[in-house]
């Protein structure tokens, strides 16, 4: 009996160091390049070690199993007549629940640390009323941070564009330019069918809704250039509709803001 | 309540077809509905399967160079609809829950035979009809999920007749559901008591349920959208004043609970396989009991979470993610279950029982990765990508559909008096699931690394990856080859079973294969140990 628990013991911490090992070795993600991302890769890191723990037990449980207890010809007869093992059973309830809870509240604690539990302008009073609606996608910045630190771009998306507009510079671009570390919030809206915008590298989604403006908040943090992708089918030429996003210093954004900038056209 | 007036005496028999002619007529055996549903089922299957076949050449390069994009979109809204409403629902309710649950109950029918037939000549029309479509002006391309104003917007034939379609199916569907509450309820036999019932029933029961509390709700949306297309009327048209997030808060009010309409009757389904391969009693039955309708009520709550990029409130994003994450309790309870029904028995390795471990298996993956999902922050980067593709084919592939595999090697000799080859049933066992690792689990990694679903072409850098992931398709297709060669040749000369050729204790084995037209020749038997494997004989009742 002790033989057989040492070797249970054996493998419970085998298939942990495994895990483990690859969960910190095997990267499965794309570059990290917004405040979002190593937030998005630690939740990651988790819940791919604790899903490789839970995984890989129940397949070497399965394995050991038919081989362990596969007829052999010899044999005749039933197995045990075990019903049940109400302990057995406590205990996979209450441990599962517990690593859930777990689980959902770090994720929440996550997702705070995104940014996604602040309201934005969404307010359910204004439901109602003419208010135009603006629902949040996740945001880094609370409203205040919006009207003070302002790189706002009005985003709009058609099959099979997008177009992002610079209100302060009064011009339109096909390529978003943004500068790095610097707060971006978008408010996005769609002219015809639904689309999302999605940066990979920036671990961001958000879709774009034609009659419900919708804002997207982020914090580039690496130079580069990234594809922006439309994630939700929009027609034919759905695969097609990708743009850039070029995260550049200070200085080029500078440059390049003021050589499209276009002067106030005044009536 | 006894109900002492047989349905089948008031049928004149010598009016219904004999032989193999009955499964082309109206017969009002549920055995024979049975089987109208697995074989038409079956052959959607391979429509749907030739679809996905489609798809993975197109993918096999990252150009759009198979066929016209506007047919892309088209094959993936056909390849979806038809696997879910035309393959996987009728075949784990309709197929197995029309031959199984009279049996189980100890009937000799169904509770309602007419609306029976019904329910099942509903689903070709239906579904010919679906697939007609495309030679119409194309069939519908705005996806399975048919978001507005995308599905107003694309051709209007193509998406009206998918509605149509979709809407017989649902009623199919929900006929189906009221039959089996009714005939698990009321046709009960004398004495034999609900919690002595075997689980597929309990799983039918949940099931049921859910199908008559949500199709109702996909079928009023559906209307109203065809309302949107053909009579300009503005409930989801946002250029009318329309709100499209309200179509998908109902839509998924419906597809949500459709995904455990799939996979609990292959919860029950296995919970009937394991212990007769096994040799073992199902490990603790009452907690399964309560697993399967904790299921079902968390299942009715977690919709949402497939709208976490639509533009939700925090509050609704935490509490879809709460819910959603603690159907993993329940359904883990399910799965240590079946291992522990697994643990100590005398396992025949057969092709049922390869399936059911593969089912166990690939379900695990797809579970965890589903947990993952619900949350907010992860769901947010993943969603609509390949991730969440290769996430649900885990669930109703790697899932149902190898249950469904599993249950025609264990069924087939009741069915039909013949054994299925052994060594054929092996060797597809090992094609299927070699193949759908390879098809699936690569996807994971597209999807984290920035491939969109339901796309075209994609960045050349994926390409290697969507190629090994064709190639695993490529496996699947072929394991179809030895499925198909097995059940003809079977049927030709196959070894003759017998009547109970697994030494099984449910009611359906106690009876001679293929069973007579109401069953048993004398009386149901009291079966009030389904699973009485490993007591002696004078133990069991």
């Amino acid at each position: 009996m002790l033989n057989k628990n040492i070797y249970l013991i054996l493998i419970i911490s085998l298939v942990f160091a495994i895990s483990f090992w690859i969960g910190f070795n095997v990267n499965l993600l794309p570059a990290e390049a917004s405040i979002n991302a190593p937030i998005y890769d630690e939740l990651f890191k988790i819940l791919f070690i604790i899903g490789l723990i839970i995984f890989i037990g129940m397949t070497i449980a399965v394995i050991y199993s038919l081989f362990k207890f596969r007829k052999r010809n010899d044999q005749i007869g039933d197995g045990i007549a075990l019903e049940g093992n109400l302990s057995l059973e406590i205990v996979w309830t209450i441990i599962p629940s517990i690593i859930v809870l777990l689980i959902g509240l770090y994720s929440y604690n996550i997702y705070d640390r995104m940014g996604g539990m602040k309201e934005l302008n969404h307010n359910h009073e204004m439901m109602g009323s003419n208010t135009e609606k603006i629902w949040a996608g996740i945001s880094q910045t609370s409203d205040n941070e919006i009207a003070i630190n302002n790189l706002s771009i009005e985003v709009s998306a058609m099959q099979f564009a997008f177009l992002f507009n610079y209100p302060k510079g009064n011009f339109i671009s096909g390529e978003l330019h943004v500068p790095v570390d610097q707060k971006v919030s978008m408010k996005m809206e769609s002219k015809d069918v639904i689309h999302a915008f999605w940066v990979p590298e920036f671990r961001i989604k958000q879709d774009i809704i034609p009659g419900q403006p919708t804002i997207l908040n982020f914090t580039p943090t690496k130079v580069g250039k990234y594809p922006i992708i439309c994630a939700e089918l929009c027609g034919p030429y759905h695969g097609g509709m990708r743009a850039s996003i070029i995260v550049e210093e200070e200085s080029d954004y500078n440059e390049w803001f003021n050589k499209n900038k276009k002067p106030e056209v005044n009536l | 309540m006894t109900i002492s007036i047989d349905p089948q005496k008031t049928n004149n028999e010598s009016l219904q077809p004999k032989g193999f002619l009955r499964y082309f007529s109206f017969s009002l055996d549920h055995k024979v509905i049975g089987i109208q549903y697995l074989v038409c089922g079956f052959l959607f299957y391979l429509i749907g399967g030739t679809l996905a076949s489609a798809i993975r050449i197109e993918l096999a390069s990252p150009m759009s160079d198979f066929m016209p994009r506007d047919v892309y979109n088209q094959v993936l809204t056909l390849h979806g609809t038809i696997m879910i409403f035309l393959w996987i629902v009728p075949v784990v309710n309709g197929a197995f829950g029309n031959y199984l649950i009279p049996f189980y109950v100890g009937a000799r029918d169904m509770a309602f035979p007419r609306l029976n037939a019904v329910a099942f000549w509903l689903i070709p029309p239906s579904g010919l009809m679906l697939v007609a479509s495309y030679f119409v002006e194309g069939a519908a391309q705005a996806g399975w999920t048919a978001y507005p104003p995308l599905s107003i917007t694309t051709p209007q034939s193509g998406q009206i007749i998918w509605i149509l379609s979709v809407l017989l199916l649902g009623g199919s569907s929900i006929f189906g559901g009221i039959n089996f509450i009714a005939t698990i309820i009321k046709l009960r036999r004398p004495g034999l008591k609900l919690m002595q019932l075997p689980m597929y029933c309990w799983a039918m029961l949940g099931t049921s349920l859910l199908v008559v509390l949500s199709t109702p709700v996909l079928a009023g949306t559906l209307i109203l959208l065809s309302f949107d297309i053909i009579a300009n009327t503005g409930f989801f048209n946002p250029v009318l004043g329309g709100n499209v997030v309200v179509y998908q808060h109902l839509f998924w009010f419906y597809s949500h609970p459709a995904v455990y309409i799939m996979v609990l009757p292959a919860f029950g389904l296995v919970s009937e396989i394991l212990p007769v391969h096994a040799r073992k009693p199902l490990f603790g039955y009452t907690t399964m009991v309560f697993s399967i309708m904790g299921i079902v009520v968390l299942g009715l709550v977690v919709w949402a979470h497939h709208m976490f990029t639509s533009g939700t409130p925090p509050w609704m994003r935490l509490f879809f993610t709460i819910a959603t994450a603690f159907i993993a309790v329940p359904t883990g309870i399910k799965f240590f279950n079946w291992v522990a029904t697994l643990w100590g028995g005398k396992i025949s390795i057969n092709s049922a029982m390869l399936f059911s471990c593969g089912f166990i298996i690939n379900f695990v993956f797809g579970g965890i990765t589903g947990v993952a999902l619900a949350q907010v922050p992860f769901d947010i980067h993943v969603h609509d990508t390949y991730f969440v593709v290769a996430h649900f084919h885990y669930i109703v592939y790697g899932g149902t559909v190898f249950i469904i595999f599993s249950s025609i090697y264990h069924w087939f000799p009741k069915v039909t008096g013949k054994m299925l080859s052994e060594k054929l049933g092996i060797l597809h066992f090992i094609i299927t699931f070699i193949g759908f690792n390879l098809c699936f689990a690569p996807q994971h990694w597209l999807g984290l690394n920035g491939m969109p679903r339901r796309v075209a072409e994609y960045d050349p850098q994926f390409q290697f990856v969507n190629q090994i992931s064709s190639l695993g398709a490529l496996l699947m297709a072929i394991s179809t080859i030895p499925f198909l060669i097995n059940v003809f040749l079977s049927l030709r000369d196959g070894i003759v079973a017998g009547d109970n050729p697994w030494n099984a204790l449910t009611p359906e084995w106690l009876t001679s294969s293929p069973p007579p037209v109401e069953n048993w020749e004398g009386e149901a038997p009291l079966v009030e140990e389904p699973y009485g494997y490993g007591k002696e004989i004078s133990e069991i009742k």
